[in-house]
């Protein structure tokens, strides 16, 4: 009986510092931020008003805001899939195949993850440049004739953040892709092959449900980085702009509580990008949930 | 033995977080507890406790100022001579992103003595502070002896410069910002270019049109501008060119219909043709990251005018330019042959926020920015590239020291133009989710792109207009 006593103080003690530092750091903030969302109020203010859910009912006329979710949907949604088809492809012709110089191919594609996004917002600068930009010159030189497309401007700013973040996130994922697929055991592959399977075969049939868990877990974190990714994008390379046309959630977000002045409303905005990356995290899990596959 | 040595372990993990967020919980809580502010750095006799009845000799207030195209070593040379001459230490936070580095400590409670920026800015600082009316009145600073001199503040600082809506931002009569380095602002362009062409600055509209016309022909646009954040100068400018002080109250005060007057069509008129004038590409690099782009289109030649003010001369230093480049500026043209040309004259300030320790100090220090030995020493501003960038004080008699391109800048008024100066009117937190900047000055952009038209525009400078008038702090 002392020993179990003493057992569960044991467990208490080593769970106390995780749980209160999670509690501080996590629970206290989020809470605050739901709380922040009902007030009237700047970053600096000395006195707050209570306003009910006046922000929420604001948020859903506010066109601004509505162009900035859709944005970020869009976001989501384009940058997820044509990142995941090319890391997939990729990693399986990565790991499968037998090509000449693949861990040099690998460092190539996993460079821009390395990068730090100002550093990437500068490298696009200077490719989306309307004059003398690597974009228009190339377009120009095949073409035939000059072409001014304004990559950042207000038709195309948001195709040129696609192609700047598929750009940055397509290594990383490779990477994770690959690494799982080269856990799948050889034999596999060459008892399908004497069964006949072709390549593309294999790949549907075994590489893809032998790393279903993985790409689960990658979905997930599509979701929440293409979110969080999104922000920094935009801050460092259009601040949103033109005339708000490249603007998303969060960076609408930060626009309102720092350089608006409405804090209290810059935090409702905060707490549903919070509900929303949630419930679709939730809903991508459950969607593809599959009883898992073992080799 | 193992036992005890790990119930030890945990417990030193545990008390090094429970100390941890002890230490955090210190620092926390609530606005200026006495010690709090005292730099680590600061000598000894600094950590007396702030006596906020007489200014104290070695006590030590924090200046927080932003690092403009003027760069930083003036303010640090103005805060040792004021060392120097009362006795009080200066801690200087410089920045280029003020905002950032002094942001996180204000919402902890722990506020800067003295902050110096400029409203208009992104981050809207200043602007936030007098929505809440965090700002400490600072009209007694106007009558108090200048340290070191024996005149009055009030009687150095040029004329109208504390009587606008910038420096009284609540129409009550009390000053709350000091009006720090003023700089006339009008549309820039390359002198050298229209001396070779023959091309003459116009005066009226008309005449600008004309000569967009004629520059079109050679493959050159009229118009360009770095972002849209600098129309606030270029707007404040026309409306006072088109309607005089008059209009330009009623619209910065939000008057009912304002928008549907003659005077305001003619205002949006002008700024939408101005748009199909416009450089094609600006809008694609009017953001913080390209706008050097934009002005490069002036010193390329492949504009013609760009609002702006007298730094971009120090900003655009090292830029390369086209032969016989030469900085030239007006005002803008009169609406009319024989009307006023309006030159903004764009302004920063600096004030003491609501939550400041050592206010007493703090109003001392503004007086001190005022003295001959401030002036003279934020007239010999160099930027981070050596170059001479002189921050002009709004005090009198002080353009007749200017040297070079700022002569002829700063004299502009002499010239005929008018000075147009004050910015809308400020607005309480009961305005969520709109700003100035977003309805007015932002959809030129789009204006440009052709992504919106003219009625939109307006409509959406009409659909904001009562809100922000219902909510004028009065």
């Amino acid at each position: 009986m002392k020993k179990r006593s003493g057992r569960s103080r044991f467990v208490f003690l080593c769970a106390a510092p995780a749980v209160i530092l999670f509690t501080i750091f996590m629970i206290i903030p989020t809470i605050n931020v739901f709380r922040m969302s009902l007030f009237r109020r700047s970053a600096y203010s000395t006195t707050e008003e209570f306003v009910k859910l006046d922000n929420f009912t604001r948020l859903m006329s506010d066109g601004n805001f509505i162009r900035s979710i859709q944005n970020t949907i869009l976001l989501i949604v384009v940058v997820t899939i044509i990142t995941f088809a090319f890391a997939l492809v990729f990693a399986a012709i990565l790991t499968r195949e037998e090509i000449k110089g693949q861990n040099f191919f690998r460092i190539i594609f996993y460079i821009p993850n390395i990068l730090s996004v100002v550093v990437i917002s500068a490298i696009f600068s200077a490719i989306y440049d309307t004059n003398n930009g690597t974009l228009n010159s190339l377009l120009s030189l095949f073409s035939g004739k000059t072409v001014a497309v304004l990559w950042k401007g207000e038709n195309m700013v948001m195709t040129s953040l696609i192609i700047a973040m598929i750009w940055q996130a397509i290594g990383y994922y490779m990477v994770m892709y690959m690494a799982s697929m080269a856990s799948i055991p050889q034999s596999l592959y060459e008892s399908a092959g004497l069964d006949g399977a072709g390549r593309i075969t294999q790949f549907f049939q075994i590489t893809l449900p032998l790393i279903w868990t993985n790409i689960r877990t990658t979905l997930t974190f599509f979701i929440i980085s293409t979110i969080n990714m999104a922000f920094l994008f935009v801050k460092a390379m259009t601040s949103g702009g033109p005339n708000g046309a490249s603007e998303v959630a969060l960076s609408y977000m930060y626009k309102q509580a720092y350089t608006n002045s409405s804090y209290g409303y810059g935090m409702a905005i905060g707490a549903l990008v919070f509900l929303f990356s949630f419930g679709l995290s939730a809903l991508v899990n459950v969607v593809t949930k599959r009883e898992p596959l073992e080799f | 033995m193992k036992k005890i040595l790990s119930i030890l372990l945990v417990a030193a993990l545990a008390m090094s977080t429970l100390a941890g967020c002890s230490g955090k919980k210190e620092e926390a809580p609530a606005p200026a507890p006495e010690q709090s502010e005292a730099p680590a750095e600061a000598p000894a006799e600094a950590e007396a406790p702030a006596e906020t009845e007489a200014p104290a000799v070695g006590a030590t207030i924090t200046v927080a100022a932003i690092e403009t195209a003027y760069g930083s070593k003036m303010w640090e040379d103005v805060c040792a001579a004021f060392t120097e001459e009362t006795g009080i230490n200066v801690e200087l936070i410089t920045d280029k992103n003020l905002e950032d580095v002094i942001g996180p400590s204000m919402q902890a409670g722990d506020y800067p003595d003295v902050i110096h920026l400029a409203t208009g800015r992104e981050k809207a600082l200043t602007e936030t502070f007098i929505k809440d009316q965090n700002i400490v009145d600072i009209t007694d600073v106007l009558s108090m002896t200048v340290p070191g001199e024996s005149a009055k503040v009030g009687d150095k600082i040029a004329g109208g410069f504390t009587e606008t809506s910038l420096t009284n931002p609540y129409g009550d009569g009390k000053t709350y910002l000091a009006p720090m380095f003023y700089s006339p602002c009008g549309l820039f362009y390359n002198a050298g270019l229209m001396e070779e062409k023959g091309w003459t600055v116009p005066t009226t509209w008309d005449e600008m049109w004309e000569l967009g016309d004629k520059a079109k022909a050679e493959g050159i646009s009229l118009f360009t501008y770095p972002t849209t954040g600098y129309f606030d100068a270029f707007f404040y400018a026309l409306m006072y060119s088109v309607g005089g002080a008059e209009f330009f109250d009623k619209a910065t005060n939000y008057e009912e219909g304002i928008w549907d007057s003659e005077e305001a069509k003619t205002c949006f008129d002008i700024v939408a043709k101005l748009a199909s004038y416009t450089e094609p590409t600006t809008p694609a690099q009017a953001n913080d990251q390209d706008f050097t782009k934009n002005q490069q289109l002036v010193l390329d030649n492949k504009a013609l005018f760009m609002p702006n003010g007298t730094w971009i001369v120090g900003e655009m230093a090292e830029a390369p330019r086209a032969d016989g480049f030469k900085w030239g500026m007006t005002a803008l043209p009169a609406v009319e042959a024989g009307g006023d040309g309006y030159s903004y004259t764009w302004f920063e300030q600096a004030w003491i926020p609501g939550g400041a320790e050592h206010q007493d100090e703090a109003k001392q220090f503004i007086a001190f920015l005022y003295s001959d030995k401030a002036c003279e020493l934020f007239a010999g501003a160099v930027n981070a590239d050596g170059e001479p960038a002189p921050a002009i004080q709004p005090v009198l008699g002080i353009a007749d020291t200017l040297e070079g391109d700022n002569q002829m800048f700063y004299a502009i008024y002499d010239n005929g133009a008018k000075a147009a100066m004050g910015n809308f009117a400020a607005y309480d937190s009961g305005v969520v989710g709109v700003s100035n900047r977003e309805v007015w000055f932002d959809p030129v952009n789009s204006l440009v792109s052709g992504n919106m038209t003219e009625e939109q525009w307006i409509d959406g400078i009409k659909a904001v207009n009562d809100q922000m008038r219902e909510n004028l702090i009065q």
